[in-house]
């Protein structure tokens, strides 16, 4: 994707600055670029060795399991074709775990695990499936307590505040979630219906 | 109602890290070993990503100081305009569905151009925190299983995107 992204971006901006005769701001604007990814990685080494920190802990400890508990009843009434399916469900609940901790990186290879456990139950191989959708739609709708590189993000640029956006994130992304689970539930019925007739 | 909303945000982070250092206390866990562990995975994760943001910011920089992403918002600028849709915010509600180290390049960008407290910059951090990189969350999932068919899970996917960007922008001019 970037392969053919990256190329695009820098070969208009940097033959249309040069055309226009707009060197000095193209240069002075290549050393900026490179210096501000670099303030901005030096802000998230703190930020993120902090939170992965913290959230190491807790996974060691057995705030995990009562999440876990807690999240069994919505994954019932999100997933309801995988209801006999323990290993499905422990799986997904791992992966929303992983997402609201902020652990992107645990949680794709998490929710891809889930994916394999849910085409084992799909009828029609080449197609995802009901609970494979939800899956999918959960997964994009960025459920997160702390979102730490926005965060980062906003103290390398000196924010007054930068945490001050968690709540606004919060109800951002709950409405986005609940109009995301309701659209793909509406769906789900419609497609139903249609395969009786 | 705005202070409180404050407040809630700057109590989450410390709060939550309060609470997990108490529960390993209680657990009688090695609570700053296990810190130390983990926090060593946050440096691997910066490091990772630290060449991508390198290329990216490049990218994006110069597109902004040629004056390129000025052209493409003139150019739609009259249609956002029907909808009350801020054009500062547009090219970042272009790419966040699409790469997520880019749509950090480009939320930095906006950030650092209209002020990283100003309506415009706090709207780019709440967009940014409120939605994933969708498209490509589709592809890695799908992929996995080796399936083509994908059914509607574009539709309900971007639509629940758009709710949150607009969401986004609702709440930010609630609050400013």
């Amino acid at each position: 994707m970037l392969n053919l992204v990256w190329p695009i971006f820098i070969i208009i901006s940097f033959s249309y600055a040069i055309f226009s005769g707009n060197l000095q701001n193209l240069n002075s604007s290549i050393f900026d670029s490179v210096e501000s990814a670099v303030n901005l990685s030096i802000t998230m080494l703190g930020t993120m060795c902090l939170w992965s920190g913290i959230i190491h802990v807790a996974t060691n400890t057995n705030i995990m399991k009562i999440m876990n508990r807690l999240l069994k009843p919505i994954i019932r009434f999100l997933f309801p074709e995988i209801k006999e399916n323990i290993k499905a469900q422990n799986e997904i609940s791992m992966n929303m775990i992983a997402n609201i901790l902020g652990l992107g990186n645990a949680a794709t290879p998490l929710g891809l695990k889930a994916m394999e456990t849910l085409q084992k139950e799909n009828k029609n191989k080449q197609e995802l499936s009901n609970s494979m959708i939800m899956l999918i739609v959960i997964n994009t709708a960025s459920i997160q307590i702390i979102p730490t590189t926005i965060i980062a993000i906003r103290s390398s640029l000196g924010a007054q505040n930068p945490t001050s956006i968690i709540v606004p994130v919060w109800i951002a992304t709950i409405c986005a979630a609940i109009v995301g689970i309701t659209v793909t539930k509406l769906l789900i019925r419609y497609s139903n219906k249609r395969e009786k007739i | 109602m705005i202070n409180f909303i404050n407040f809630l945000s700057n109590l989450a982070m410390p709060l939550i890290i309060l609470l997990i250092v108490i529960y390993g206390v209680i657990e009688k866990k090695e609570v700053f070993d296990k810190f130390i562990e983990g926090a060593k995975d946050g440096i691997k994760i910066v490091i990772n990503i630290f060449p991508t943001l390198i290329g990216l910011f490049l990218a994006v920089g110069t597109l902004r100081s040629s004056g390129v992403i000025d052209i493409a918002i003139k150019l739609i600028e009259p249609l956002l305009n029907i909808v009350h849709f801020p054009t500062e915010i547009m090219p970042l509600a272009l790419l966040r569905p699409i790469s997520g180290s880019s749509s950090i390049a480009v939320a930095t960008d906006i950030m650092k151009t209209f002020g990283v407290d100003s309506q415009i910059g706090i709207m780019a951090a709440v967009i940014m925190g409120a939605t994933e990189t969708t498209l490509y969350t589709i592809a890695v999932y799908s992929s996995s299983v080796k399936i083509k068919k994908t059914r509607f899970v574009l539709i309900a996917a971007l639509t629940a995107d758009l709710v949150g960007i607009i969401t986004s922008i609702i709440v930010c001019r609630f609050l400013s």
